[in-house]
């Protein structure tokens, strides 16, 4: 006999308000629907309503994870509209800045990951990793999370020597700290109990229900939007990390993974930065229309943008990488245990706020 | 197989102090340039309503007549427009004092 359970908006492993009706026979799910409408803020109403400066501001705050993405997908956007070339050493220092941020993110996640299948060591382990960074941006752009340092035409803030200098200093320690916890994710038989063939999902499936990020990089896909050489992407040598058994162990092993190339894209931008202006001055207003797409750590986001030729916006359309990937979260949950539910909910490291925005 | 390879850190951290600091008697100093709060150094301030006009959360309010500067703290998402508008550099984000 069959019965609904509904997983959420309270509980205790989500991080956000998410509801899933699931259906159980016996402990198995038979089918899962997603409710979603808790955090809804309306922000890209707001956006038609502030000018499209103060919108960079605004836009950063549509996650309080992923902001500085947010905030560099928005102002490419503008600056593909202004036709605006920015200076190289603002591209590099975006890319600094995007992978700092990719860095806390995949921490965050592997951090309520592990407190998701109970291991409360390694998340608070995690976590403790997880300040080296936050203390990179915090030093580089005087906060932790809001970083505020991204604008239309290029960057707010430099990083001077010294800074490149703690930030290097930084991410030394954590590669120190996190081998002893990627030992850990990658070789625990406790962790691997948990996630192996859990929530499993072939590339074909998850390519055709539109999964992105390492939903999709898990189950064999090499699509990462970064491979395009979007701001300085091209000149470092970019190669997606890819695993191919599409269960959770594969996507928590493409965000370790992937945390090591981030330290090695930050080292990378930060040898080369180039001399130069951070900002391209500008005059006159948005019109016509773009879409932008950026690497998030979850995913791909995209953001569509018209522009009437006033200092508003017309339009503002943001598609989050966690919209994207709840139709293979409702694929991937069909056949699993209740108990296994969480685990796979957290393997897609959703961001709620993000996708009602 | 490996089982429990956190174990070694667990009985380090039974030795190894904490990693938290014994907050609020023990603080961390600020980073220098770290964006804490907004001040205003009136006596400069020539009234123009620029950084008003700025402000992405409409966290000010300039009067020119008579001459008043409102600040609401709580709307403030210390972004720093304004103090890049302010034609008399007399807006300043320093850090939050440790004591605060």
């Amino acid at each position: 006999m069959s019965m609904l359970v509904p997983f959420g908006p309270q509980h205790p492993v989500l991080p956000e308000p998410l509801q899933l009706r699931l259906e159980l026979n016996d402990e198995k799910v038979v089918s899962a629907v997603p409710v979603v409408g808790y955090v809804h803020r309306g922000l890209e109403k707001l956006a038609e309503q502030k000018d499209f400066i103060q919108d960079t501001f605004l836009i950063e705050r549509v996650c309080g994870i992923c902001s500085f993405m947010h905030s560099m997908a928005y102002s490419m956007g503008i600056e593909e509209l202004m036709g605006i070339q920015i200076p190289d050493r603002a591209r590099y220092l975006r890319v600094v800045w995007a992978e700092l941020h990719r860095m806390h993110s995949h921490l965050l996640a592997l951090g309520l990951l592990a407190d998701a299948f109970g291991f409360e060591n390694l998340f608070y382990t995690i976590w403790k990793i997880r300040e080296e960074i936050m203390d990179a941006m915090e030093c580089t752009t005087g906060a932790r999370v809001m970083l505020g340092s991204c604008c239309i035409g290029g960057v707010r803030k430099d990083i001077s020597p010294e800074q490149a200098k703690f930030v290097l200093e930084k991410l030394a320690n954590f590669e120190k700290m996190f081998k002893r916890s990627s030992e850990v994710l990658m070789g625990d038989y406790s962790v691997k109990e948990r996630l192996v063939g859990v929530g499993v999902i072939d590339g074909k499936k998850a390519y055709e229900l539109g999964a992105v990020g390492p939903s999709l990089r898990g189950s064999g896909i090499a699509k990462d939007h970064r491979m395009t050489g979007y701001a300085a992407y091209g000149e470092l040598g970019f190669e997606p990390v890819v695993e191919n058994d599409g269960d959770c162990y594969a996507r928590t092993m493409v965000r370790v993974r992937e945390l090591y190339q981030s330290m090695n894209l930050v080292r990378e931008a930060l040898a080369r930065l180039p001399e130069g202006e951070l900002k391209t001055p500008f005059k006159g207003n948005p019109s016509g229309e773009a879409a932008v797409r950026v690497e998030q750590p979850r995913g791909e986001v995209l953001y569509y943008m018209r522009g009437n030729g006033s200092d508003k916006l017309d339009r503002l359309r943001i598609r989050t990488p966690t919209f994207a990937n709840i139709a293979p979260l409702l694929t991937m949950l069909v056949g699993c245990n209740l108990p296994d539910v969480a685990v796979i909910i957290l393997s897609i490291d959703p961001c709620i706020s993000c996708t009602e925005r | 197989m490996r089982l429990f390879s956190i174990f070694k850190d667990i009985l380090g951290n039974l030795v190894k102090g904490p990693v938290t600091r014994n907050y609020p008697a023990v603080k961390r100093a600020p980073f220098p340039g770290e964006r804490g709060k907004l001040v205003i150094e009136e006596e400069k301030c020539i009234f123009c309503g620029m950084c008003a006009r700025k402000c992405p959360s409409n966290a000010l309010k300039v009067i020119r007549q008579p001459k008043e500067w409102h600040f609401e703290q709580f709307r403030c998402i210390l972004c720093g427009s304004c103090v890049e508008a302010c034609p008399k550099k007399c807006l300043k984000l320093l850090p939050r004092l440790p004591e605060e």
